[in-house]
């Protein structure tokens, strides 16, 4: 099976200080992949440079021919705190904006207002649809922001961090939807809570590509030993999709 | 009842000043302008680099003089050359990007304390540059805020949507594939010459408060960008119409009272907003 992305010896980072370097990594149909590290370790540069944000240093990512490059094959929820809350949005027109990544069949106008109105009752919040973002609570920030990630129909969903600042409740709730979603598109998803993810996700991979040593509350000794390498892939459960590449 | 009808015809009477008329021409054009790019200053938070950009223009203004040529051309060369100054120092220089608003905003007017003293005789105009005199709007600057105008609104209403989403999330955006610096540089350029060509109207010194005073008081009453562009025009309009009748009535700086009344319409809506 073709991944539906493909880095190869990619190395990536800041003015020319390398976060991530030679990464290798695939992500196939289907695929919940969950990403742990250190901070600093390159969780977010990585997503950066699958989202087109940091150009490569060295090495390529290379989408598969039949999903038409990033642009139309990625849903993206960023870290809500970096959101502006004080901006004068309302959510309807938040989940909208998620019209700017193209769906594979251009939408537009009435259709596009009926996809949000349907998107917005999935997610159960009709009734805030003309609320400022300034007004929301933690859990309803993060259904808005995964309302837009959905808005394109996406094959690949990267999500960063969604469970900050979101209640127990809310978490196990987001976790199903995504189990859910997960039936028809492939999930990267940024944590720093590996026992809240373990539970769901099919594939964890840790990333720490500085090549520091960061002692981490979050996951267990024997995961840290292989913080030596810039990405490392430990399988859970399902037949590894991924193959272990260890960096020398 | 009497005061009342006196009021209004002495109002009426008013219209009949050639430059009573170009004045309020000049509030109109200015509120537009000033409410359209001063929520989308405010919504951004770039108040402070249009803070910059407003006082660097000064330079302009005393170079014109010096080199006698029109202080306004003068002002939109160096109002655009400090806003790409600033992008230069934070982006390439690697100053902190407070930093370098904060050296451009004085070394504008430094250059333009150097220029004027350098200038033989006296430069009678200097007051109204700095603190504004909406009532000596001559044609060709009132033809000039007409354009302006016209580019503003065509703009914001083509670009409306990418515009709203740029701004709020300018990380996805750029993820979508969208254009983001390009447009910020039009967008700086717009805030550029919206500052310079209401120079006249409040002055560099106080032409921040037409970008956020009545932003800030339209936002009392909503969330919605679109409802913010078009209210705070709308409160922005108010306040300048009535601080050049209370100008005219009291025999003060119109600039100033423009400023005065902004404030106090906010004020009095913010504390009804309190009680009720």
């Amino acid at each position: 099976m073709e991944p539906l992305i493909k880095i190869q010896n990619l190395t990536v980072g800041y003015d020319k200080l390398p976060v991530l370097k030679k990464v290798n990594f695939e992500i196939f149909e289907k695929d919940f992949i969950g990403v742990i590290g250190p901070n600093g370790g390159g969780k977010t540069t990585l997503l950066k440079a699958v989202l087109g944000l940091l150009n490569p240093v060295e090495g390529k990512i290379e989408f598969r021919k039949d999903i038409n490059g990033r642009k139309k094959s990625i849903g993206y929820l960023p870290q809500v705190r970096h959101i502006d809350r004080k901006f004068p949005i309302t959510v309807f027109d938040v989940v909208r904006s998620g019209s700017l990544m193209h769906s594979q069949t251009k939408i537009g106008g009435g259709d596009l207002r009926q996809k949000v109105e349907e998107l917005l009752s999935e997610m159960g919040i009709s009734n805030i649809r003309n609320k400022a973002i300034g007004e929301l609570s933690g859990g309803q920030m993060q259904r808005v922001f995964l309302c837009r990630a959905l808005l394109s129909d996406p094959k690949i969903l990267i999500l960063d961090e969604p469970d900050t600042f979101v209640d127990n409740r809310f978490e196990g709730e987001l976790y199903e939807k995504l189990r859910f979603l997960n039936q028809e598109v492939a999930i990267i998803l940024v944590s720093h809570d590996l026992g809240t993810i373990s539970s769901y996700v099919k594939t964890i991979a840790c990333v720490n590509g500085n090549l520091h040593y960061h002692q981490s509350n979050s996951i267990t000794q024997d995961q840290l030993d292989g913080y030596n390498c810039p990405i490392q892939i430990i399988t859970h459960g399902e037949i590894p999709h991924t193959v272990l590449k260890h960096h020398h | 009842m009497n005061a009342i009808i006196e009021l209004w015809n002495t109002i009426v009477e008013l219209f009949a000043y050639d430059f009573f008329k170009k004045a309020f021409l000049a509030a109109v054009f200015a509120s537009i302008s000033c409410g359209i790019i001063g929520s989308y200053i405010v919504s951004k938070r770039i108040v402070f680099i249009s803070g910059g950009i407003t006082h660097a223009s000064f330079g302009g203004i005393g170079l014109a003089f010096l080199l006698g040529f029109n202080p306004l051309l003068g002002a939109v060369i160096f109002a655009v050359l400090s806003a790409l100054g600033i992008q230069f120092f934070t982006k390439v220089a690697e100053i902190r990007e407070d930093s370098s608003i904060a050296i451009w905003w004085s070394l504008g007017m430094a250059l333009g304390i150097i220029f004027i003293f350098l200038t033989p005789g006296y430069t009678p105009n200097l007051m109204s540059y700095l603190f504004g005199n909406i009532l000596t709007v001559t044609n060709s600057e009132l033809w000039w805020m007409f354009a302006l105008n016209i580019v503003i609104i065509a703009f914001f209403i083509l670009l409306f949507r990418k515009i709203l989403y740029i701004a709020f999330d300018e990380e996805f955006a750029r993820a979508a594939g969208l254009r983001v610096s390009l447009f910020n540089y039009l967008t700086i350029t717009l805030i550029a010459l919206t500052v310079v060509l209401n120079i006249r109207v409040v002055g560099i010194i106080l032409i921040l408060s037409l970008l956020t005073i009545p932003q800030a008081t339209a936002n009392l009453f909503t969330n919605d960008f679109k409802k913010l562009l078009i209210l705070s025009s709308v409160f922005a309009f108010i306040g300048t119409i009535s601080g050049l009748f209370i100008s005219y009535f009291l025999n003060i700086p119109s600039g100033a009272a423009i400023i005065f009344t902004l404030v106090t319409i906010f004020g009095i809506l913010r504390l009804l907003k309190y009680f009720l």
